[in-house]
């Protein structure tokens, strides 16, 4: 097993060794009071400005706690924040594109995009991203980045202080212990329980993030080696790589819900349909969704969470500001609010978001790891030792090119 | 007309016409331009400098286009032929009876819930595990679990088609009702019944003929509005591949720019798609009228036809109940707070998701009514500026500028909304409450201005001569006596008009550059997924404003004319 994984491990052993020198540079040469002023400067700069954020609008738990941090930073530091909601970040990501070709490099309408995978690899080749920021922002130095390197490297790549993260993702499965005795603990298990269940499981379609990320989680445990996944995709090494993929999606679709011919358009609808009972099983990226789920109605008590035996894929979200956003200091001031102590145990909090936080619990003062020490676990949520060490995001070129061969196979 | 109401000099007036066209066909042509040239490759700001084809080349490599093709055609053809059936099988066989005054007053309750909404309703009542699969289950059907049937969002796109035929045919049977009033169909169908006639063949022959040029124009907007809707295709239709006009919006609002030559090329053959199908359904219009002809003299009574009546009437209540528990289906989910599978109604009560969601319903409210307001007023102005120009001179507009008029509503939005979006982009207009609010009365003006148009071309000009011979001017005859005199109708097409502007997704979403959320936007991305209690809120807080801008203009007048009794009865 560990054979096998070797060279896995040998992988993020080295992502984690780069990202420390990605950090430990330019923060060396940081001085700290340069630091202070340059914030005191942001903060002036900042007062009265309005940050369009463009972030995901279908998750409404999301959207409320955007509505709070908005609240807050509009009363600490005179920063409102206009939730400009997506239906896909590649919406915003291509105003920005539309934006630089029309000329207009400066008073974009986009301030603040929330961001990882191909999208933020898309923006940082393209140069549409303002800074490095990273090491402006005072809590950046709260977080975690030895302990998450997916803080610092999103998808195998550097983010070179380009995006600042705001939460950690894990991939969960959750199922409904009422009707699902033994759920399927690995993608091979998961046919045979599809073929015994026809109709009982789905993923989001796959042109969005979650519907991919279950072919990559799929691609992960068939692959003849994993450790291909870090290094880009390509015609040479695609077809090869992804055919025991194709061969397992072929015996599964026909047993998926509506036959696998309609899929959930994310994940919320996703978790409707669990809700509504027309599936058993069903996945998410965030470990706490099903306790808070439970918590408000949206899914029913008997529902629990449980990850594959091999592992899981996880991720961090960033937060990233265009090139020619108007309200550059405003939209600094968000990202370091969500990096707060306090914006990250709220966010950590099951009944309002439970996405997992970013920093470093071992490194805040006292009272800041008390918020988190306080905050429940609820019954349908994993133990960090039940979750595991996330595996590593592949390149965002796999992701790319498993939508569109899905796209191609199956979309006609 | 008589020489003293001829004002001396009303240039204002005299321009209005002119402006009125300028105002709202400049972006329509102008975005057809901005459209057309990069579906040809031009577009020099992302890159395009010469013509090509490549743009096509790309659309029909797109794997997914023969299903997309296969369902916008089919689902737009069938709504319109459904809801268009329904709306004349309806008035033929409810002629002068209650059940059309019914009817007609129920219309403005059909028609003021946005398309949105209603599709959002919808999808509640029919989905497996909807409101009409627990009413019957586990007692009817044996059903423990939902059946994992395809109903919502199936490859036919028959989910779709029914959602279009929920809002298509309310707003046809209204034109037809509006074209009844033109022709003195009462008097005309007692002839033919005289002679022996049955009832619907009798509508068929005598009135049916007379009427269809009435209603001719709306049909092809219904027609060009269902083979190319997008909001609607986004919550009904099957998702992969989407029909035409949301793959268009995917593609426009790509990263990968080159794209955007791809959604212009898709945009240009929806547009032909469009074209194609107006010219057919005119050749169709031929074809029955030489065949309908020979009928016409054959003496056939039909009398054994008059047995389908209460088929008919039975499919337009259950279209109007369809549409009722749609709505009802969103008022229970809103106040839902736990509604499992199969309870019929939720388990327990709650007014926590509209306590919850009033501050996000705060900013998309605020937005959706500021547009659809100053919308709406200056549609209006225009509007009674180009007919009092017409009544003041005796002009009438000719059948061209009737198409004139209709031209946005008969191009697909997706035509002309992206290359309006990169001249406002150019002008520095984007994402401005001006832009949002000029793409909207561009809609907005063509509806309110049918529904005005009629009542004052009918104001009785005997009143207008009465008021001048005792001096008065020609503004002081507007104000004092046409206005009040004509107020029910006026507040009625604002209403029409207000309501137009809250349905409006594309425009929005292009002219706003995403920055300007409405109520509709927020609903339309709310229903990818997401709680069905809080998009129960959007959605019905989509369709109360513009209910409330109906109750308004049928209340305000029998408010306002409380004193007076002879105008308590509509105009």
């Amino acid at each position: 097993m560990l054979r096998r994984h070797l060279p896995l491990v040998l992988a993020a052993a080295a992502l984690a060794a780069a990202a420390l020198a990605a950090i430990a540079g330019p923060a060396a040469a940081q001085n700290a009071e340069i630091q202070n002023s340059d914030w005191d400067a942001v903060l002036r700069a900042a007062r009265g400005q309005t940050v369009y954020f463009n972030a995901w609008g279908g998750d409404d738990r999301t959207n409320a706690f955007i509505r709070w941090a908005g609240e807050q930073t509009e009363m600490r530091y005179g920063v409102a924040i206009r939730h400009v909601k997506l239906r896909d970040t590649a919406e915003a990501v291509a105003r920005v594109v539309a934006e630089k070709a029309a000329g207009k490099t400066e008073d974009g309408s986009v301030d603040l995009i929330w961001i990882n995978g191909p999208n933020l690899l898309a923006m940082k080749q393209q140069k549409l991203l303002y800074g490095p920021v990273t090491q402006r922002l005072p809590n950046f130095r709260l977080v975690d980045v030895q302990g998450k390197p997916a803080t610092v490297i999103d998808f195998t790549l550097p983010v070179d202080g380009m995006a600042a993260p705001w939460a950690m993702a894990q991939i969960v499965f959750i199922y409904d212990a009422a009707r699902v005795k033994e759920p399927p603990r690995s993608m091979a298990a998961m046919l045979d329980w599809a073929k015994a269940h026809p109709g009982r499981l789905t993923h989001p379609v796959v042109s969005n993030f979650l519907g991919a990320t279950f072919l990559k989680q799929a691609l992960y445990e068939l692959t003849p080696d994993p450790a291909i996944l870090q290094q880009p995709a390509s015609d040479a090494n695609f077809a090869a790589a992804t055919a025991p993929l194709w061969a397992w999606y072929e015996a599964l679709k026909p047993n998926l819900w509506r036959g696998g011919r309609q899929f959930p358009a994310n994940g919320p609808a996703e978790r409707q349909l669990m809700n509504d009972g027309e599936i058993d099983i069903m996945l998410s990226f965030n470990p706490n969704e099903a306790s808070g789920a439970i918590a408000d109605g949206t899914l029913p008590p008997s529902v629990r969470s449980y990850v594959l035996k091999r592992g899981t894929i996880g991720n961090a979200s960033f937060v990233a500001i265009p090139f020619n956003a108007a309200h550059k200091e405003g939209a600094m001031v968000v990202a370091n609010f969500l990096l707060s102590p306090e914006a990250q145990a709220r966010m950590q909090d099951p009944d309002i978001l439970g996405a997992l936080t970013v920093l470093d619990l071992d490194g805040l003062a006292p009272a800041d790891a008390r918020r988190f020490a306080a905050l429940p676990r609820g019954a349908a949520t994993l133990s960090n030792a039940e979750l595991g060490r996330p595996l590593l995001e592949p390149h965002p070129s796999w992701m790319t090119r498993i939508a569109a061969e899905w796209e191609r196979r199956y979309s006609r | 007309m008589g020489a003293a109401l001829q004002p001396l000099s009303d240039v204002p007036l005299r321009l209005a016409p002119p402006l009125t066209l300028a105002l709202f066909l400049l972006p329509v042509l102008a975005g057809l331009a901005g459209t057309l040239l990069p579906a040809f490759g031009y577009l020099p700001a992302l890159g395009g400098m010469h013509l090509s084809l490549q743009p096509w080349r790309d659309l029909f490599a797109w794997p997914g286009l023969v299903s997309a093709l296969r369902l916008t055609v089919t689902s737009g053809l069938l709504a319109t032929a459904i809801a268009l059936t329904l709306a004349l099988a309806l008035a033929a066989a409810a002629q002068h009876s209650r059940l059309l005054r019914r009817a007609q007053s129920a219309l403005p309750f059909l028609l003021a819930p946005p398309h949105a909404a209603m599709a959002i309703g919808f999808a509640f009542l029919v989905a497996p595990s909807g409101w009409l699969a627990r009413l019957v289950s586990p007692a009817l059907t044996g059903w423990a679990q939902p059946p994992d049937w395809l109903i919502l969002q199936d490859p036919l796109g028959l989910a779709l088609t029914c959602g279009l035929v929920l809002k298509e045919a309310p707003y046809l049977l209204l034109m037809v009702l509006a074209g009844l009033n033109q022709i003195d169909a009462e008097r005309q169908l007692i002839v033919a019944r005289s002679l022996g006639y049955g009832r619907l063949q009798a509508w068929l022959k005598v009135i049916l003929p007379q009427l269809y040029p009435q209603i001719r124009l709306p049909v092809y907007a219904v027609l060009a509005f269902a083979l190319s809707v997008v909001d609607v295709a986004i919550i009904l239709g099957p998702g992969a591949p989407p029909p035409l006009g949301p793959q268009i919006l995917t593609w426009a609002s790509d990263p990968d720019l080159s794209r955007s030559f791809t959604a212009s090329a898709a945009a240009m053959l929806q547009l032909g798609i469009v074209l194609l199908a107006i010219a057919l359904l005119r050749g169709l219009e031929g074809l029955a009228s030489v065949l309908g002809r020979r009928r016409i003299g054959d003496g056939n009574r039909g009398v054994l036809l008059d047995l389908t009546i209460p088929l008919w009437r039975g499919l337009a209540g259950g279209i109007a109940l369809i549409a009722a528990l749609a709505l009802l289906a969103l008022m229970l989910w809103s106040c839902a707070a736990a509604w499992p599978w199969p309870a019929a109604l939720p388990q327990r009560w709650s007014l926590r998701t509209w306590l919850a969601q009033a501050v996000a319903l705060a900013d998309p409210l605020g937005s959706t009514l500021l547009i659809g307001g100053l919308a709406t007023g200056a549609a209006l102005c225009l509007a009674l500026a180009c007919l009092e120009h017409e009544a003041r001179h005796g002009v009438r507009p000719t059948q061209r500028a009737l198409w004139l008029l209709y031209l946005p509503l008969l191009v697909p939005q997706t035509a002309f909304l992206f290359g309006l979006q990169v001249l406002l982009v150019r002008l520095g207009l984007d994402g401005g409450l001006l832009a949002v609010t000029w793409s909207h009365m561009t809609f907005v003006l063509p509806y309110l201005f049918l529904a005005l148009a009629d009542p004052w071309r009918h104001f009785d000009p005997r009143l207008a001569q009465t008021a001048a011979s005792l001096g008065a001017g020609p503004w002081r005859r507007f104000l004092r006596i046409k206005l009040p005199l004509l107020l029910r109708p006026l507040l009625f097409a604002a209403a029409i008009g207000f309501a137009v502007s809250v349905g409006q997704y594309l425009p929005t979403l292009f002219a706003g550059a995403g920055r300007i959320a409405t109520l509709t936007t927020e609903a339309v991305t709310l229903s990818g997924g997401s709680n069905r209690r809080i998009l129960a809120v959007f959605a019905l807080a989509q369709a109360a404003l513009p209910l409330l801008g109906f109750a308004l203009a049928l209340g305000l007048p029998a408010l306002i004319h409380r004193r007076r009794a002879a105008m308590r009865m509509p105009a």
